[in-house]
């Protein structure tokens, strides 16, 4: 292409880039970097740290073991209807996590679908540290299956046949065969599903309220500290964006590196309504 | 100036900005207002625009504390309308507002769904064990109300010792916006909730019943209301302060189960 229609396009991508951009910038422009460490060692910050990370693992954990088989059926498997439960799986994705919320309430809340008989129980789900996570799997869940998913399908249908002629069981096959050669797609699509979790907002607030040390993560502290005081809110965002630039990074390197390179592994898109992991 | 409308058009896309508003939009209002407003602005905002034609009031609700913050950092409002003195204070003293005055009064109750799994019927079982509360985030107007009922309870002394220790362990969430807090507690995922009387509408009384507050423990939150300065509707603006402080406005805030502005002829001195 000559240099010069380079610079037309180039000109032509600038509104887009600036619309991403520039609102990092501003965010950036108002922290008060140099106050960051006294932010970060007071109490309801740390509690809300620690309680994004523990439960956006648990998360993390939760969504390999039962977003793994799901994957592998949608990977493998044709069947009737196959389309439907792939957009089903999908639907997350682009929900606004609001309405994410409110479903898991009515599902789960006091007169919910099975929360009503949960509640005769003497169990109720939500403001607890349960419902942040189930929130987090919910809104994050598609994220890995749908990378996990890529990532089986690329693996060659002749080496999962080798492998079983040579008398391995299915099982076996699929820990020392399938799943190490998709494992770059796997934790790629995990990370990402992770990431996604650390940022929750919309499903959390509403499903399990805002309660220092049990409910309120990262970004519920941030929408919580902007009413007493902003600079907390802002120096916390930073944070959050500087963590999610590196989690992209670090995905697009493992599938960068992966063998399913030629399939396209697109980043998903994140949410809708800002809901991403800079939420 | 007509021609060069697309060419403004054209350029604006070119750099990726929209013109904010076509020049012959008629004259909007934009009303900054406190959550539990929610249901006396839904009715009076038609009202308003009845009876100024060719006027529009647009409508930001939430808690206090957040619309000032809003305001602070450049939010678009015309008219403040905040559930507390706390937060038009700053605003004021900032030259942010102008001329505050107070246009309502509130008191609170406590919420508890019909059910009541929980067997709340008085103010002191809040503090039994194992009850789910749910309350308003501290830097809210309702919030700190709140704290100030459960404060008052405690240093009564008729409610037990350590009382409001006991009611603080209890609260399960501290919602950003007390329409947050009613919502859970007509969801039956809280067993009683605080909130203004003005909250328990006729569509929440359908799940919700309230529980008095006695007058001795109570609050009672005032109101004030402001134009913003930097306001381009100034005259507009001073018509809708006047028609809340109106016979007529007024009116419809005790519909809405407020205290009018001088709650000395309704409430206690």
């Amino acid at each position: 292409m000559k240099p010069k229609r380079n610079v037309f396009l180039m000109l032509l991508s600038l509104p887009a880039l600036a619309l991403i951009v520039l609102p990092i910038v501003g965010l950036f422009w108002r922290a008060q970097l140099g106050r960051f460490g006294s932010y970060v060692c007071c109490k309801p910050v740390a509690e809300a740290l620690a309680l994004s990370l523990t439960t956006s693992g648990v998360t993390a954990i939760l969504i390999l073991l039962v977003g793994t088989p799901l994957a592998y059926w949608l990977a493998f498997a044709d069947f009737r209807g196959k389309r439907i439960v792939d957009t089903l799986v999908d639907l997350p994705v682009i929900l606004p996590p609001v309405v994410a919320g409110m479903a898991l309430l009515m599902t789960f809340g006091g007169f919910g679908l099975l929360g009503r008989y949960l509640n005769l129980a003497g169990i109720s789900i939500p403001l607890t540290t349960t419902a942040v996570v189930l929130a987090q799997a919910f809104v994050a869940g598609p994220f890995y299956i749908r990378q996990a998913r890529v990532g089986f399908e690329s693996v060659p249908r002749q080496l999962i046949m080798a492998s079983m002629t040579m008398g391995a069981s299915p099982l076996r096959t699929f820990f020392r065969v399938t799943a190490p050669v998709a494992s770059h797609a796997i934790l790629a699509g995990l990370v990402m599903a992770w990431a996604r979790a650390v940022g929750e907002f919309g499903a959390t607030l509403m499903f399990a309220g805002n309660m220092p040390g049990v409910t309120q993560t990262m970004p519920l502290a941030i929408y919580s500290a902007l009413e007493s005081d902003p600079n907390v809110a802002i120096v916390l965002s930073v944070t959050l964006v500087a963590t999610s630039f590196l989690v992209i990074i670090v995905t697009k390197s493992l599938l960068g590196t992966g063998r399913a390179r030629e399939r396209t592994l697109s980043m998903p898109a994140l949410s809708r309504n800002g809901g991403g992991i800079a939420a | 100036m007509r021609i060069h409308a697309p060419i403004v058009l054209a350029v604006s896309l070119l750099i990726g900005i929209l013109p904010v508003q076509p020049a012959d939009a008629a004259e909007t209002l934009t009303v900054f207002a406190a959550a539990s407003l929610t249901e006396f602005l839904g009715e009076a905002e038609p009202v308003f625009e009845k009876k100024h034609p060719g006027t529009q009031v647009r409508l930001n609700l939430a808690a206090s504390s957040r619309l000032r913050i809003q305001i602070e950092y450049g939010g678009p409002a015309d008219v403040f309308l905040s559930a507390n003195t706390k937060n038009m204070g700053p605003l004021v003293k900032a030259k942010l507002a102008e001329k505050p005055s107070v246009f309502a009064h509130n008191r609170l109750i406590i919420a508890v769904p019909k059910r009541n799994l929980a067997r709340i019927r008085a103010a002191a079982d809040l503090a039994r064990r194992g009850v789910k509360l749910v309350i308003a985030a501290e830097q809210t107007p309702i919030g700190t109300y709140t704290r100030e009922v459960i404060g008052k309870m405690d240093a009564c002394g008729d409610y037990g010792e350590d009382f409001a220790a006991r009611v603080m362990a209890n609260v399960r969430s501290h919602e950003p916006t007390v329409k947050a807090v009613v919502a859970r507690v007509y969801l039956g995922e809280a067993d009683a909730g605080i909130c203004y009387a003005s909250d328990i509408t006729p569509a929440i009384r359908e799940n919700v019943f309230s529980i008095d507050i006695p007058d001795a423990v109570n609050v009672v939150a005032a109101y004030p209301l402001a134009v913003i300065s930097r306001t381009r509707h100034r005259a507009l603006a001073d018509t809708f302060v006047d028609f809340v402080l109106s016979p007529e406005g007024q009116r419809l805030l005790v519909k809405h189960g407020f205290l009018n502005a001088r709650p000395t002829e309704t409430a206690r001195p």
